[in-house]
């Protein structure tokens, strides 16, 4: 049996049984991505010995049938802005080349405590910035389902080592839509929790208001089962919740009769591909054989979201990547002179174009004379995006579904030279996260060439519950067959 | 110098200087205000770190709340108003000392508003000097500069400390020294500060302006920094104050800048200038919620005495006003006074705080007695009271006692003993040595007899010789005179 190419939930199931070791899996997988992954370049670095050993150590629980949860042996990867103690973590920049944490981040110590196997680091966009992984220092990721195309990103390693089945599951991070909408176009399912659900120490800041780390997976199941083992309070983050954390996997299949799930009229409008509204709306028909009714609603505000998570973002990561001087860690310009040399040789340098632009936007918006036009005003407005959501969840709607990414994935360098195209790829998921709301993106069927797409879930906050049973029905309802990337099949 | 001096004393007479400090109070927490790192001073460079603290990557800030119930202290003590809600923010700059490129501070909204610090006059009032806020803030580390280059100790980073903003309402550099002294005193007090200016615990900026006596406008304000000592904030200050006069009367402006003080040439120079002034971005922390103190926390947190109230429950337990701020200078010399006088008993303040002004200031003052590691026990002192009270100890021999026991710790009574000091008070052996002394004085008598009363010190100074010293001069007069009255 060719257990990497089961999607995680299922792969849990099987290892349960016996029918299923984890060194074996461990072996495929790390074949595959030889094989393979010199043409996707999701990895930016494998920790083989590491796996090897966890693996080992999990065949002997699993035999023992004492397994220390659902995913022990279940090989995972993690983005490269993950701290993992004794592992170069670079968050996809120069800047940080050579750089080894000496701690783990509360995802990587969650993941261990689980018996994951983790076998490596991922790719993306140059400190979480970007929709196409191409920011990344280290070259781009490619998609598996179309080699010339993007996986999408920031988080394009995490999606398309998941979609190459690479690994059955991910890690990942998402600031503006950075976990849906590469889970979008590469095919696979990517969630993004309500902020503070999941600790963000020890993971790479890029807006700490926003970032939220999340799971990849290739079925609703995989992801649930992702969430509940990194989810949960962490005294070291503050802004985690004490809220307990659901068994996911439990209630995943029950019945979604009865609930209410609003269609926003602003998120069909003009700049969406025709293709991906009809899967989409497709995917919507597919919830009402579940059971579910359809509202048509408005977020009035939404529209304002690009511009205002272009100043919010921008603004925390200006400071958040101050700490990147050259002094401490990380690359240092070889620069003679004056302090003020060694900071302005290093940080230009060392950062990417990306980068550069958004510490620029960001400084400026929190600049003495422009903070209340800019920042203070930004913050205004995301409160009001966060209002249309509260009340249309007050008017008795359950989930709001919507497109993830306006179309499928684009080619490499076809929007690279231009920043506001390429920050339209958000158009959908970045009110979600000035919201702070959960949400999913799951397939929902192809393009005529054959690209994936895919339908978002948006749900209330910390109902990760509710969102991830429609996101399972939806899964059901389309009985999408379980399709594997051209790469893969060869 | 002689016209400098001129200079600032006309220059005091049509000029009014306009003085407010702003003072960093290191907050005596043993973990710093943001991760669980000791905040012990003096360790071996960078031993004192974590990834927190170090600003690496991915690390997050959790508010030690130890360090909030110190600044909710301070609050309370000098009457502030304590938020229910304030909020950190970042204040963003660069430089090598601090690792995150922000320092995690208080801006819009700090911890608490208002409020004053009581400054005891010599006259026995209270002057209150009033505050802009305190606010909490963690302390940056130490660039320290090497022959070949520089380097940097974060032990510090993450310090917690407060920010402790005074109204310009001082007048002078005396004004302006008092002021601190008495704040520093009261944190010492309250626990939350050990008052060290070298070692930087307790630091101090102060802004300067001048204007013309009678106008209500304010000059130009002009920052210093880098002052250290009580002495050096008085010269920093006066010599910013000559300079400021001196340009005004020179016809130039008054730049708005940050001038540092050189403690050696006892002189400001420019820091930076306005226009260089850093624009530190402030806004909200956004990985630390809005901190939330509930009535009920400001409630539980107790405020300790302050100086003021001290000295005052000194002076009307009868000690003089000058030992009562000479002792209340120390909050040590404060309690050991208040052990030694519960131990003695009613009405023994005023003699405590003799022993306590007297002989123990000594020794502290001399370094021959640390209080901290002391053997000896209040009530002992209480004791040595009970003994000289009784007639056992002449107050000289007393004085010979109290000086032992401070450094020994050994029970009055035993060093009596050893020392041989007991004082001889028992009539029946005191009336062979008087009756001694009245047969061997013959014409002393006489004359007594016949009205030379002050004769009675000649006959207990004999009585006294015989036995040494150590015959009880009360017992003594109280027997001549049966004899010879």
């Amino acid at each position: 049996m060719n257990a990497s190419l089961l999607p995680l939930g299922e792969l849990s199931r099987a290892l349960d049984r016996g029918e299923a070791r984890p060194s074996a899996l461990l072996d495929e997988c790390l074949a595959r991505i030889a094989k393979l992954d010199a043409k996707v370049h999701a990895f930016l670095r494998l920790t083989e010995t590491e796996a090897r050993a966890a693996a080992g150590a999990a065949d002997d629980r699993r035999a023992r049938k004492a397994p220390l949860s659902p995913l022990d042996g279940v090989p995972v990867g993690l983005k490269d802005l993950f701290c993992q103690e004794g592992v170069e973590t670079t968050a996809g920049s120069r800047i940080l080349k050579g750089y080894v944490p000496p701690y783990d981040a509360t995802v990587v110590r969650k993941l261990r405590e689980a018996g994951a196997v983790l076998l490596g680091k991922l790719n993306m966009d140059e400190f979480a910035m970007g929709s196409s992984t191409e920011n990344s220092a280290y070259g781009p990721t490619r998609n598996p389902w179309d080699l010339e195309r993007t996986p999408g990103g920031s988080s394009g390693g995490s999606a398309a080592a998941v979609a190459a089945r690479f690994v059955p599951g991910t890690l990942g991070t998402d600031t503006g839509g950075s976990i849906r909408q590469p889970a979008a176009l590469v095919g696979c399912v990517g969630m993004k929790p309500t902020y503070g659900r999941v600790s963000r120490y020890g993971v790479v800041a890029f807006a700490s208001s926003l970032d939220q780390v999340g799971p990849f997976a290739q079925d609703v199941r995989g992801v649930a089962l992702l969430l509940r083992a990194i989810a949960g309070h962490d005294a070291n983050d503050q802004t985690s919740s004490l809220r307990p954390v659901p068994d996911y996997d439990a209630t995943l299949d029950k019945p979604v009769r009865g609930l209410t799930i609003g269609v926003p009229k602003e998120y069909f409008g003009e700049g969406l591909d025709p293709e991906v509204e009809a899967k989409v709306r497709s995917g919507i028909d597919a919830l009402k054989r579940e059971g579910c009714t359809v509202k048509p609603i408005s977020l009035p505000n939404s529209p304002h979201a690009i511009a205002t998570y272009y100043l919010v973002a921008t603004a925390e990561a200006s400071s958040n990547l101050a700490r990147y001087d050259g002094i401490r860690y990380g690359y240092r310009a070889p620069a003679r002179g004056s302090l003020l040399d060694l900071y302005e040789q290093t940080r230009a340098a060392g950062f990417g174009a990306e980068v550069k632009r958004r510490i620029l936007l960001g400084t400026y918006a929190l600049s003495a004379g422009y903070y209340d036009a800019y920042y203070l005003r930004a913050q205004k407005v995301r409160a009001l995006i966060r209002r249309d959501f509260d009340e249309a969840f007050g008017s008795g709607v359950d989930a709001v579904v919507s497109p993830t990414s306006p179309w499928a994935a684009f080619r490499l360098g076809e929007k690279v030279d231009d920043p506001l195209a390429m920050y339209l790829n958000d158009i959908y998921t970045v009110p979600v996260n000035l919201a702070g709301l959960p949400g999913i993106s799951v397939p929902s069927g192809f393009t005529g060439t054959g690209l994936p797409i895919g339908m978002q879930l948006i749900g209330k906050p910390f109902d990760e519950e509710t969102l991830l049973r429609l996101a399972r029905a939806a899964e059901r309802a389309l009985a999408a067959p379980q399709k594997l990337p051209p790469l893969v099949r060869t | 110098m002689a016209s400098e001096a001129t200079a600032g004393s006309r220059a005091l007479k049509d000029w009014e200087p306009v003085i407010g400090l702003e003072v960093h109070a290191q907050l005596l927490t043993r973990s710093k205000i943001f991760c669980s790192c000791p905040t012990a001073f003096g360790a071996p460079p960078n031993t004192q770190v974590c990834p927190v603290c170090l600003g690496l990557p991915g690390a997050l800030p959790a508010l030690n709340r130890g360090a909030v119930e110190m600044a909710i202290k301070a609050g309370k003590a000098f009457g502030c108003e304590i938020a229910e809600r304030s909020v950190w923010a970042r204040k963003n700059y660069f430089y090598p000392d601090l690792p995150k490129g922000f320092q995690i501070s208080q801006y819009e909204l700090p911890i608490c508003k208002g409020g004053a610090v009581p400054v005891p006059q010599p006259d026995g009032t209270v002057r209150k000097v009033a505050l802009t806020r305190i606010h909490l803030e963690e302390d940056a580390g130490k660039n320290v500069h090497a022959t070949n280059g520089s380097l940097v100790d974060l032990n510090r980073s993450g310090v917690p400390l407060v920010e402790i903003v005074g109204e310009p309402e001082l007048r002078s550099a005396e004004e302006a020294s008092e002021y601190l002294k008495s704040l520093r005193l009261a944190l010492i007090y309250l626990g939350i500060n050990d008052g060290n200016l070298e070692e930087g615990s307790f630091r101090c900026d102060a802004n300067v302006s001048v204007r013309r006596r009678g106008t209500k406008k304010f000059g130009t304000r002009v920052e210093l920094k880098n002052i250290n000592s009580f002495r050096f904030v008085r010269q920093a200050i006066d010599h910013e104050i000559e300079r400021q006069v001196a340009a005004y009367e020179r016809g130039e402006k008054v730049a708005q800048e940050t001038r540092l003080f050189d403690n050696e040439k006892g002189e400001t120079r420019p820091m930076r200038s306005k226009e260089e002034a850093n624009d530190y971005r402030y806004f909200p922390e956004p990985d630390l919620p809005p901190l939330i103190v509930s009535r009920e926390w400001v409630a539980k947190v107790g405020v300790p005495k302050l100086p003021h109230e001290r000295i005052s429950e000194l002076t009307l337990a009868g000690v003089p006003a000058a030992d009562a701020r000479t002792i209340t200078a120390d909050p040590r010399l404060v309690e050991l006074h208040a052990q030694i006088a519960l131990a003695a008993g009613r009405d023994s303040a005023k003699r405590a705080a003799n022993v306590v002004t007297g002989e123990v200031a000594r020794l502290v003052n001399e370094g021959a007695l640390d209080l901290a590691s002391a053997r000896f026990q209040p009530r002992q002192i209480a004791e040595l009271f009970r003994l000289q009270d009784e007639g056992t100890l002449s107050s000289t021999a007393a004085k010979e006692v109290l000086a032992e026991l401070l450094q020994s710790g050994k029970p009055p009574a035993q060093i009596v003993q050893e020392k041989g000091l007991a004082q001889v008070s028992d009539e029946s052996a005191l009336e062979a040595v008087v009756d001694g002394v009245i047969a061997r004085s013959p014409s002393e008598v006489a004359k007594y007899k016949s009205g030379k009363k002050n004769l009675l010190g000649f006959f207990v100074g004999q009585a006294m010789k015989e036995l040494k010293g150590k015959g009880n001069p009360g017992v003594l007069n109280a027997l001549f005179k049966k004899r010879l009255d």
